[in-house]
């Protein structure tokens, strides 16, 4: 295991996960808690613990929608999104391990999908 | 004067032109001056808050900066849009580390800290314009109306960058809807997600997370819904299975402003 993830993960988020209280409302509020199989307080405490790994081949990283609410409303301020969001950067910078390729891109199209759609998606997925 | 720089945003120009058109023709009734920065690029439809990412937040430091230059506040209609700018204009201001790495990349003329003042569109209409004024100038209003406001995520958090309104009990888009001469519907999802973009590659999450809303707004009673985002609007319109109308809250300020051709028949 690369000894040094944990370090990139808590630098790249910002986030200190130890003001994490254990409350779950971070995941209590998650419009994907059913489509994740770690849920954002999960991601907290599995970097604490250096689990960052599982994480990293988890499709739970692309399930959260960056609406903010764990972010907003976090008791503690611990912003839960930018935790997932670091992990999700840690496996999407590899090489090769792009989530979302621009070929695959047209059979998702519809005359009315915004680009909005897809440059978002882009970001979220692609480096 | 009331001179804006106004940044459009990719999907306005495309999909969404009723957002923009309906937003330039209201604004210019108003009193409003918006102007267009030449060469504006894409925001990226998501802010990245990784702290060592760079590249993917200088599009919306150069918006930014082309408003700073002219001396003007910027403005924008898109709700994606504005939270990319609104969240990058807030990192500047308040990381130093990141505001000293896009500059030395940018190399502007004189260095970007967060200088510009940034509306949305909302609350250019509360803050500039006033709700109270817009009210007098409504010719056309939306009598009897019941209308459901969905602010989805993006204007509201994270609100401390975004600091437009109570994030759990926001009042602006209900009191544009009283200015407007309609009557607003509070309803438990306003301020819930739509599902964004996971609709790409989930179709079954973005339709969950739609319907909800839709579902949420019916048992309000709210005879149609309004939103300043193209993706809300696609999600509430294509994956929610619901008929309720949703529209751009531009369209029904320029018809109450009387603007549009006559189709208030909803």
């Amino acid at each position: 295991m690369n000894s040094n993830l944990k370090e990139q993960v808590l630098r790249s988020s910002g986030v200190n996960v130890l003001k994490c209280m254990r409350c779950g409302k971070c995941s209590g509020t998650c419009p994907s808690y059913d489509e994740m199989e770690y849920h954002p307080h999960q991601f907290v405490y599995m970097v604490e613990k250096g689990d960052i790994e599982t994480l990293m081949k988890s499709e739970s990283i692309y399930k959260c929608l960056t609406c903010f609410a764990c972010v907003d409303r976090c008791p503690r301020s611990v912003e839960p999104a930018k935790v997932v969001e670091a992990v999700r950067l840690a496996t999407i910078r590899q090489q090769g391990c792009n989530h979302l390729i621009a070929d695959s891109i047209p059979e998702m199209l519809d005359e009315d999908l915004p680009q909005q759609a897809i440059v978002t998606a882009f970001r979220k997925y692609t480096k | 004067m009331n001179t804006f720089t106004y940044y459009p945003g990719c999907t306005l120009r495309t999909k969404a032109k009723d957002l923009d058109t309906y937003a330039r023709s209201s604004a210019e009734a108003l009193g409003i001056t918006l102007t267009e920065p030449e060469n504006w690029q894409c925001c990226g439809g998501a802010y990245t808050t990784a702290k060592d990412e760079i590249a993917t937040k200088l599009s919306a430091v150069r918006t930014l900066n082309s408003a700073k230059e002219a001396g003007q506040p910027l403005v924008t209609v898109c709700s994606a849009c504005h939270n990319v700018i609104k969240q990058t204009n807030y990192d500047i201001s308040n990381d130093e580390e990141m505001a000293s790495k896009v500059n030395n990349y940018l190399k502007l003329d004189e260095a970007y800290n967060g200088e510009t003042t940034v509306y949305h569109y909302l609350e250019m209409l509360r803050d500039v314009v006033g709700f109270d004024n817009l009210k007098k100038q409504v010719v056309k209003p939306f009598k009897g109306k019941k209308i459901g406001a969905y602010y989805g995520c993006l204007l509201l958090r994270p609100s401390k960058a975004l600091a437009m309104d109570d994030p759990e009990n926001p009042t602006i888009m209900e009191d544009f809807i009283k200015a407007i001469g309609g009557t607003p519907v509070i309803y438990a999802q306003r301020n819930e997600c739509c599902g964004g973009y996971i609709t790409m590659e989930d179709k079954a999450q973005a339709q969950k997370r739609s319907s909800r809303v839709m579902e949420s707004a019916q048992e309000q009673g709210a005879d149609m819904i309004i939103t300043a985002c193209p993706l809300c609007l696609y999600n509430l319109k294509k994956n929610s299975g619901s008929d309720l109308p949703v529209y751009y809250f531009t369209e029904l300020l320029a018809e109450a402003l009387g603007l549009k051709e006559d189709n208030n028949e909803q």
